[in-house]
């Protein structure tokens, strides 16, 4: 930390508010937003716009796309854009929940950890420490594993795996704002440390943070449904990407029934992506980086 | 510009192995920190050397506790998952069976004896295979770590390279579209991609071979690695290794692609950082040749950072084999973790757990010490 005063975290969201409109400019902030609008009402909209019942088997097996069913049917005679359309309802929601508690839970810890310091920061960073120390998928596995395959199970696993990122961003975070005058000052007024924690600090930590979460949702949402491609999340007849995907490799000649979902999969986080991406070159570049650094 | 300096250090992701290393603190009125480090225990690259070392001890001691917790604290229970209806129905098969595994034991003693058994390299016993989960392991790691050691170094060369364009031609056509290319690279679900490359290129096409990882009528080279192109090769069986390389590329390419999005979106970072510094502009005032500027000085310092994201990425890897080994039915380790997973094989899952957890550690060893041994400055920290 080089505590110039370029650093400060407050400054760095007050860039981020000043600097939007230029960001929404950029060409990948409008296809990212396009994209993410356009799932957004897809997921809200699903049984207006779906043509048929996601889960009724009443057409021909295996239809090729065409006319009345666009994107083909599955083995089970179910037409497959209206089970993507659900499916926008299955993953985007449990997504974004997912991205939220990881902040709130990975947030929490991690400014406790910067600002209470010693035992807490220890105990808390080195928890962080062990969840890094596995690859993500094989820890989320063993857990969802263990927990028994389903959906709400593998949404508490991929959250095991997802807080400490944040952990350790806010706890980054907090450190630098920590021995700055404004907080000590706060302290000295006599502020709660809880108190100093929630005006103080976490305002100058929140801008990052959000920026992380909006590139977490395409980690999120691969994660989750790979879980339910491996068998570990959504239960069938459930529309969810992963599992669809999961089914169509039985019916392999019949790509249809595996690609569209895929697709779905893909346009979402590549949505989140582009936003999330554009985003973080909007921030101050220090902080930016510091995020980089962490969301791997 | 000291503390320009510091600053200026090449971002460097937090590892796992980050945690509890004591910054080297002299006392108060101490001398600078080389001499206090010299005099505290030999040369600091040592110091170092021994720190990362012990940190990894601990930390693999964490593996196996976690490992361990995770797969008996949870409700799964691994009786219902193994036995039968009708054996379930009979206490005494029942209270056999939970007493042959060693789960009537409080869980303290079972994880002593899991200790103690990792000691002698004793993983268990598979409760799908009947076979020790070493054996089954030593079967199917070189399998795995063919295709990840495949995978990254694709993504190496060609991440590194994509990075270097974009950085150099910041701004302007061919960095916008690696950008774009990358990120579409970092957005792909790596199961959905296998499954498409695998119908395209071998269903459709039929330009690639199959699922497994060397024609069945060829038989596997004999050899000691367990790394089909190596002991092709070193056996000088050219048709199995022909064979095998084929088997492999479209797995591996089909796995790097995430790890080239994030090391082509890394390197360019990198290379941009270094291209700002004082000593490229001064190297470049010197009028060096371009090509001698960019491998000399500017590749060389942002080497640091690429070898750190390198070894963050071979986790993301192994992560993928996961998922993409079902699709080409690749008999490696990922295959065997999920099917230890969905039948609650617990021997079976902590020993993958903790082998992928060890084996994750060792590479973010060594890319800690490359680290070190590149950047003296890394070791005074």
């Amino acid at each position: 930390m080089t505590g110039d005063a370029k650093a400060d975290g407050v400054l760095a969201r007050k860039g981020l508010i000043r600097r939007l409109p230029e960001a929404w400019r950029q060409p990948l902030a409008v296809v990212g937003a396009v994209l993410a609008v356009g799932w957004l009402v897809v997921a809200l909209a699903a049984p207006l716009l779906a043509p048929h019942d996601p889960l009724a088997q009443d057409l021909p097996r295996l239809a090729a796309p065409g006319p009345g069913h666009w994107f083909g049917t599955d083995q089970l005679g179910r037409d497959i854009l209206s089970r993507v359309m659900y499916g926008a309802r299955v993953s985007i929601p449990l997504t974004l929940l997912l991205v939220a508690l990881s902040v709130l839970i990975g947030g929490l810890l991690g400014a406790c950890a910067g600002y209470f310091g010693r035992w807490v920061d220890e105990t808390i960073m080195r928890l962080a420490d062990l969840v890094f120390a596995f690859p993500t998928v094989i820890l989320a596995m063993v857990v969802a594993a263990a927990l028994g395959a389903s959906l709400a199970n593998a949404v508490l696993a991929v959250l095991v795996v997802a807080w400490p990122a944040y952990a350790r961003v806010t706890r980054g975070l907090v450190l630098g704002v920590r021995g700055r005058e404004f907080v000590l000052s706060g302290r000295l007024l006599g502020f709660s440390a809880w108190r100093s924690l929630r005006v103080d600090v976490l305002p100058n930590v929140t801008g990052p943070v959000l920026v992380l979460a909006t590139l977490d949702i395409g980690t999120a949402l691969l994660l989750l449904s790979g879980l339910s491609f491996l068998g570990l999340g959504a239960k069938p007849p459930s529309p969810e990407w992963g599992a669809m995907v999961a089914s169509g490799v039985e019916v392999f000649d019949s790509w249809w029934v595996a690609t569209f979902p895929g697709l779905a999969i893909l346009t979402v986080v590549l949505a989140f992506n582009f936003l999330g991406d554009t985003l973080r070159d909007a921030l101050d570049p220090r902080t930016a980086r510091a995020i980089k650094e962490r969301a791997l | 510009m000291q503390e320009q300096e510091g600053a200026a250090l090449p971002p460097r992701p937090a590892t796992p192995l980050d945690g509890g290393g004591e910054p080297v603190s002299p006392g108060p009125g101490a001398p600078p920190a080389r001499p206090a480090a010299r005099r505290r225990g030999g040369h600091p690259l040592a110091r170092f050397l021994v720190r990362r070392i012990l940190m990894a001890v601990l930390l693999a001691w964490g593996i196996t506790l976690v490992t361990f917790v995770l797969t008996n604290l949870v409700p799964g229970d691994p009786v219902a998952a193994n036995l039968g209806q009708r054996a379930l129905g009979d206490p005494a098969i029942v209270a056999q069976w939970r007493a042959d595994h060693g789960l009537d034991k409080p869980l303290w003693e079972q994880y002593l004896l899991h200790l103690q058994g990792l000691t002698h390299g004793d993983l268990g016993t598979s409760q799908q295979s009947h076979r020790p989960v070493s054996e089954d392991l030593a079967e199917f790691v070189p399998a795995t770590l063919e295709l990840a050691g495949a995978a990254i170094l694709v993504s190496l060369v060609l991440g590194v390279a994509f990075g270097v364009v974009a950085a150099l031609r910041r701004d302007r056509l061919p960095d916008h579209l690696l950008r774009v290319l990358s990120l579409i690279g970092i957005s792909v679900p790596t199961f959905w991609l296998a499954l498409v490359a695998f119908y395209v290129f071998f269903y459709r096409l039929q330009i690639t071979p199959g699922s497994g990882r060397v024609d069945p009528a060829l038989g596997a080279a004999p050899g000691v690695t367990g790394l089909q192109t190596v002991d092709a090769l070193l056996a000088g069986r050219w048709d199995i290794f022909v064979s095998a390389a084929g088997h492999l590329i479209t797995p591996a390419l089909v796995l790097a692609l995430y790890t080239i999005g994030l090391l082509t979106r890394f390197t360019r970072s990198a290379v941009l950082e270094v291209l700002g510094q004082d000593y490229v502009r001064a190297a470049r005032a010197k009028g060096l040749p371009g090509r001698v500027i960019l491998f000399r000085y500017v590749l060389r310092s942002a080497l640091v950072p690429i070898i750190t994201v390198a070894g963050l990425a071979f986790g993301s890897l192994l992560s993928g084999t996961v998922l993409v080994e079902a699709i080409f039915a690749w008999p490696g380790v990922g295959q065997y973790a999920y099917k230890s997973a969905t039948t609650l094989d617990l021997p079976a899952v902590m020993g993958v757990g903790l082998v992928v957890g060890i084996v994750y550690l060792v590479i973010n060893l060594i890319v800690d010490v490359l680290y070190g041994i590149i950047d003296p400055r890394v070791r005074l920290q």
